[in-house]
């Protein structure tokens, strides 16, 4: 089921790399070298990014000796992939409550709706979700999550129009503690990675959270629009300097995007990819597999 | 990532410089160079190639080879070259002629498209136009009351929706705007993905029902490799007139707009640069280029300072530097005048090459606190800095409300600084254009 939905949020990758391998001599172990510019092709086209195609087409051509056949050369590369997100995967962990979870990013990169999706998850998980509207600044950001709570069914913490977002983190955590809710989730209002000021309200909001009790919260994700190229590695450099971000969430894998930065991100920063975003409707979150997802990448390429 | 780029960029630009004469292979490792910064950039991998091919045909032509500073010569070819494909011929505008004028904004989700409404409307405004703001996006919760909140807060008028679809939308509001004598309307539609076949239905839909003279295709300027299929796809089925570039006040070099412009040879015609509705530019095909090959933007920094600085306050100042007659109050001058060109942030990130210099602090707040030394001193003081001694010091570092270490500092900035604004005016530090990464003519 889930590696359907993956499936078919990637098949556009997919047919595209198929497409890519049928059109080269790539299977031929002689035209290996030739065959180099095609993967380099297919990870910068996919957003993988300079640095980290070169990366991978080393440890391709490194760990090419031991594989001599020429059927191996697939497998090889998916394995390299996999291993380059496994080295920093992350599983959702024992949950302690309340868990609580902020998302953070830059503008538009989902967040909200995101956030929607994981109080949905864990509603079904049997939790009792706090929704925490802490996105004061953009227009209505509050109103669009009170929305969706009302349409999953959980409570949503209301905020007033330009309340101080850490204020508002310290009201939720209260109301966490008093009405026992399990899973509290906060969105905050997107923000820009190079604007200072803003970056340090999110650390604000996170002080408040810890001074509480020091291992809240648990969990900072930071949400990154699939279509981002490489600008995403700067986001996360920085949300990862400021605030520690415990995992990124990939979001719009359902377009033709191929969210390949989560390679240079894994690579160069060692943040896990904890969830993907693959469709508009709320169930459209699914837990993030290394192996399905550069499985599903590889797919039609491997079945030649 | 991005600033090392830059830096080496910078680095070999510098060392070509230096040459007196370019061999091929020093022209083959620059290109090379230049295919990675375009990839860094975000320019899709079949564009750079394209155009890296394009250029290797310039690059080696006599221009290059017969100059006597190769160096400068190549970069200036690659520059002129990417500065001629983002800009087009004709004149930007955005067409709102019509009995009401329609504008349409069309993207993906999370491009921006709400906030670049009310920026056009704003836009438009200063340029005598009465827009109408409709919401045609019943998909997102709040997507309707965020434009309204937004219109409501600039004042601009909004169409409050009754009806149920979006083409209905259509066709009332244009009615209204009709009515109370407002035009364009700006259609702010929903996000969608360029492959949503029933969403993209909608969109060629509305379009033959209103005939819009100006569609907009809104793109986020962080877009990677993927903008050259979302162009293309919105232009087979929709078809737009231009293109707005959203989120340009980030670190995004923006190479998708090169690659959108490069496949879909439509206009880019706006770009965001900031959160306030009066944030919407015209677009600069020169700053682009140098932004995408990480040049920085000088000469938006500069002609925003032709706006805020009096030329002869400039002039004065120049003229007390060249004869040793700066004193902390005109310093104190200066500091309210580069406060008032925007965040010191943005500001600096304009500047070639600093954005490199990612370790120097730029922070408003270490300004203001220098503000604040200086406005507790007294004007004699201010004039005198020489006699500012010890006790003095103490008193100044209490008053605004810092320390005695930060006052020393600060004045001892000073006189270095004194020291090399009088050399550059007296023209004893080399200035000259050609220390300048472009562009400039």
């Amino acid at each position: 089921m889930l590696l359907e939905k993956i499936r078919m949020g990637l098949s556009k990758t997919r047919e595209k790399i198929h497409e890519a391998f049928l059109s080269t001599g790539i299977f031929f172990d002689k035209d290996f070298e030739s065959s180099i510019p095609v993967f380099e092709e297919i990870l910068l086209s996919s957003d993988v990014g300079v640095k980290a195609t070169n990366e991978i087409i080393a440890r391709l051509k490194e760990r090419r000796k031991e594989h001599e056949k020429r059927e191996d050369v697939i497998p090889l590369l998916s394995q390299i992939l996999i291993n380059l997100l496994i080295s920093s995967e992350k599983k959702e962990e024992e949950i302690i409550h309340p868990y609580t979870i902020l998302t953070v990013g830059v503008n538009g990169t989902g967040k909200t709706t995101t956030l929607a999706k994981l109080a949905k998850h864990f509603k079904d998980k049997g939790e009792h979700v706090l929704l925490v509207a802490a996105d004061t600044y953009r227009a209505a950001g509050v109103e669009q999550l009170y929305l969706w709570g009302r349409n999953i069914g959980v409570d949503i913490l209301k905020s007033q129009i330009g309340q101080d977002p850490a204020s508002i983190a310290f009201d939720a955590i209260e109301s966490a503690f008093t009405k026992e809710y399990t899973v509290v989730l906060i969105d905050t209002a997107g923000r820009l990675h190079t604007k200072k000021n803003l970056m340090e309200e999110l650390k604000k909001m996170k002080n408040v959270l810890s001074k509480k009790r020091e291992d809240l919260p648990q969990e900072i994700f930071l949400i990154l629009d699939a279509t981002t190229g490489q600008n995403a590695l700067s986001q996360a450099k920085i949300f990862k300097d400021v605030l520690d971000v415990t995992g990124t969430i990939l979001t719009k894998i359902d377009g033709t995007a191929k969210g390949g930065i989560v390679f240079a991100i894994s690579l160069e920063l060692g943040i896990p990819i904890r969830y993907i975003g693959i469709g508009e409707d709320v169930d459209d979150l699914i837990e993030f597999e290394p192996d399905t997802f550069v499985a599903s990448l590889l797919e039609g390429v491997v079945l030649q | 990532m991005f600033e090392n780029i830059t830096a080496r960029l910078s680095e070999i630009f510098k060392s070509l410089r230096r040459k007196g004469k370019l061999s091929k292979k020093d022209i083959e490792n620059g290109l090379k160079d230049i295919r990675l910064a375009l990839l860094e950039a975000d320019v899709n991998y079949k564009v750079v190639k394209e155009f890296i091919a394009r250029l290797e045909k310039s690059a080696t032509g006599e221009r290059v080879l017969k100059s006597f500073t190769p160096g400068e010569t190549l970069l200036r070819v690659v520059f002129e070259e990417l500065r001629d494909f983002l800009s087009s011929k004709e004149k930007i505008e955005i067409k709102t002629d019509g009995r009401p004028g329609v504008v349409m904004l069309i993207g993906l989700q999370g491009s921006g498209k709400t906030t670049t409404a009310v920026k056009v409307a704003h836009f438009l405004r200063k340029r005598g136009r009465k827009s109408l703001l409709v919401p045609c996006d019943l998909k997102r919760p709040a997507a309707a009351e965020q434009l309204k909140i937004m219109a409501e807060k600039g004042e601009f008028p909004f169409y409050e929706i009754k009806e149920e679809t979006i083409e209905k939308i259509g066709l009332a509001s244009v009615e209204y705007a009709k009515k109370e004598g407002l035009s364009p309307v700006i259609l702010d539609t929903a996000g969608r993905l360029h492959i949503d076949d029933a969403m993209i239905e909608e969109l060629v839909h509305l379009k033959k029902l209103l005939s819009p003279k100006e569609i907009l295709l809104v793109l986020d300027s962080m877009t990677g490799q993927d903008a050259v299929n979302i162009g293309l796809e919105f232009q087979k089925k929709v078809d737009f007139d231009g293109i707005v570039l959203t989120k340009m006040d980030g670190d995004a070099r923006g190479g998708a707009a090169f690659s959108l412009r490069y496949v879909t040879k439509r206009p880019i015609k706006l770009i965001g640069t900031g959160e306030k509705s009066d944030d919407l530019e015209f677009f600069h095909a020169d700053r682009m280029a140098s932004r995408i090959l990480g040049m920085g933007d000088l000469s938006t920094l500069v002609e925003r300072a032709t706006e805020v600085i009096e030329k002869e306050e400039a002039e004065e100042a120049a003229k007390k530097f060249k004869e040793d007659r700066f004193t902390l109050e005109d310093f104190r001058k200066q500091i309210k005048i580069l406060q008032k060109l925007g965040p010191l942030e943005k500001v600096v990130g304009m500047i070639p090459g600093m954005k490199s210099l990612s370790k120097v602090d730029v922070n408003g707040d270490a300004i203001k606190r220098i503000e604040s030394i200086i406005n507790s001193m007294t004007v004699f003081e201010r004039n005198n800095p020489k006699i500012i001694d010890g006790s003095r010091r103490k008193r100044i570092a209490a008053g605004s409300g810092t320390t005695v270490s930060e006052v020393n500092r600060l004045l001892k900035d000073f006189e270095v600084m004194k020291r090399m604004m009088k050399q550059f005016s007296k023209g004893n530090i080399g200035f000259s254009p050609s220390s300048f990464p472009f562009p400039q003519k």
